[in-house]
Order: C-alpha cells, then structure tokens, then sequence
C-alpha cells in the first residue's frame, strides 16, 4: 500500500513533530549525505590515482580542505550519535517516553565531541599541519 | 489530508529483519570506527602519524588508505589479517547499512509502485559490486 501524499514538502515542514522530527529528518539528510560523500571519495580517489582526472584531483582539495571536513565531521557525529539513541530507544517500547530528554543528552554529548573535532580541525589548519 | 500508515506484516519479515541489522550495524561501525581510532593511535605512537592518516585508519583500516602518509613501516606493523578482517567487517557492515538506508528512503517516495522490484534489483547490484570490489581491495593491498 502507498502513502497517499497530498502534502507539499513545504506544508510536510509545517507539520508539529517538534525536535524527534527534526532529528528523524536530519537523520535521513545526513545518511544521504554519507553515502554521496563517501561514493565520491572513492570514485574520486581512483581516477585521481589512475588517470590523473583532474574533477577527481579537484574533488579530492575541496575534500581536504579544513571548512569541508568541519561540514563532514557534523554530519558523521551527528548520524553516528542518533543512530545509538535511536537504536538505544528502540530496546525497550516504554523508553519512547523519553525521546526529548534523549534528544538533550544527545547534544549534551555532541557538544563535546564536536567542539573538540573543530578545535582540532581548526587548530591544524592554522598551523599548517 | 489523510494518512495512512504501512500495512505491517507479523511475523520474521525482510524489513523485520532489515529494521534489526540496521541498529545491530549501526553500533557495531561505531565501536569499530573507536576501535579503529584507538588501533591507530596505539600503532602510531612510534611513528609520526598526523591527523588524516589518523582519520583514514579510522573509517578504513588499510595499508593503502594511508600510503601517502609518511609511515616507513605501514606493511609490517598495519598490513595483517587482523586488521584485514576488521576491513572486511567495516565494509560489509557499512555498505548494507547505506544501501539499506537508501531503498528505505527511496521507497518511501515511490511507495508500491511497479518501479519497486526494479529499484531493489539495481540496489541490490550496487550492494553486490561495492562489495566485491572492497574485499578485492582489501585481499590486494
């Protein structure tokens, strides 16, 4: 059976799910965004390794450079970190309840892991390491 | 506007058991990614390893993923069937859990539609090729 959708992504927005929503679409957005990334990772690295392509060479220095990883190192953290309170909730029907204190210790947690990524990220850009 | 959920089949079903090994896997890269990071910092404390060779060992743990880095020893010290295994698992888990990620979110959109068995189909070959070529990888390096 399909969903009958008569909903615009724009009133999809308007719907009042609150941060789970948020979190559930983010979810999806950066899982998306993992499997381009690294899709074009390897694709790129190969043919800049095989033929010297220079999309392939081009892709690769946008890839390296400190403001990307800082992009890809939310997206990873954040995926990473949803998916085990996703799979945490999910033991148990009853701890449901408690999906928005979840969702705060979650980014009480990122918070951390995050700062300390872009502090490094930042730290070795500066120092040309 | 009228919703209507999935119909929802009891019992052991594909997408029961897709729903189970995307949590399973997911924990799983988690702890192997740690594992991977502390491996390489532990096998790295008697070299010079910088901070994308740390990430590279990470994410993939093979010798050629960080054969620019400046590592004298990368063969001997990284280059064993340990770490081949750790590969091997890191693929498998990692590749089925995007794949299986994607047909779910694609099939949200297209719903049962005569595209469905077609769109599994070319999934599935990319789930086959993806991971054909890794573990080639992984055994040639």
């Amino acid at each position: 059976m399909s969903l009958d959708r008569k909903v615009g992504f724009i009133d999809g927005l308007k719907y009042q799910g609150g941060s789970p929503m948020w979190a559930w679409m983010m979810h999806r957005v950066t899982g998306l965004a993992i499997i381009v990334f690294v899709g074009l990772h390897v694709v790129a690295s190969f043919f800049m390794q095989q033929t010297g392509n220079d999309i392939a060479t081009a892709i690769n220095i946008v890839y390296e450079h400190w403001a990307f990883q800082i992009l890809v190192s939310f997206v990873v953290i954040f995926h990473a970190l949803n998916g085990l309170r996703v799979a945490l909730l999910d033991l148990r029907p009853q701890f449901q309840n408690y999906q928005r204190e979840a969702l705060w210790l979650q980014w009480l947690v990122f918070l951390p892991v995050y700062g300390l990524t872009v502090f490094v990220l930042v730290r070795n850009a500066l120092v040309g390491g | 506007m009228q919703m209507r959920s999935r119909t929802i089949q009891p019992g052991f079903t594909f997408e029961y058991f897709m729903w189970i090994f995307t949590r399973i896997s997911g924990v799983s890269l988690v702890a192997l990614g740690l594992f991977g990071m502390v491996g390489a910092l532990v096998l790295g404390a008697r070299t010079q390893l910088d901070l994308p060779t740390l990430m590279r060992w990470t994410f993939f743990p093979n010798p050629n993923h960080v054969v620019n880095s400046n590592i004298p020893d990368v063969a001997i010290g990284w280059g064993t069937a340990f770490w081949q295994i750790l590969q091997i698992l890191i693929i498998f888990l990692g590749v089925t859990h995007a794949v299986n990620g994607l047909r779910v979110v694609l099939e949200d959109f297209i719903g049962r539609s005569d595209l469905r068995p077609f769109l599994r189909g070319v999934l599935f070959l990319l789930w086959l090729f993806v991971t054909i070529t890794a573990v080639f990888v992984i055994f040639a390096s």
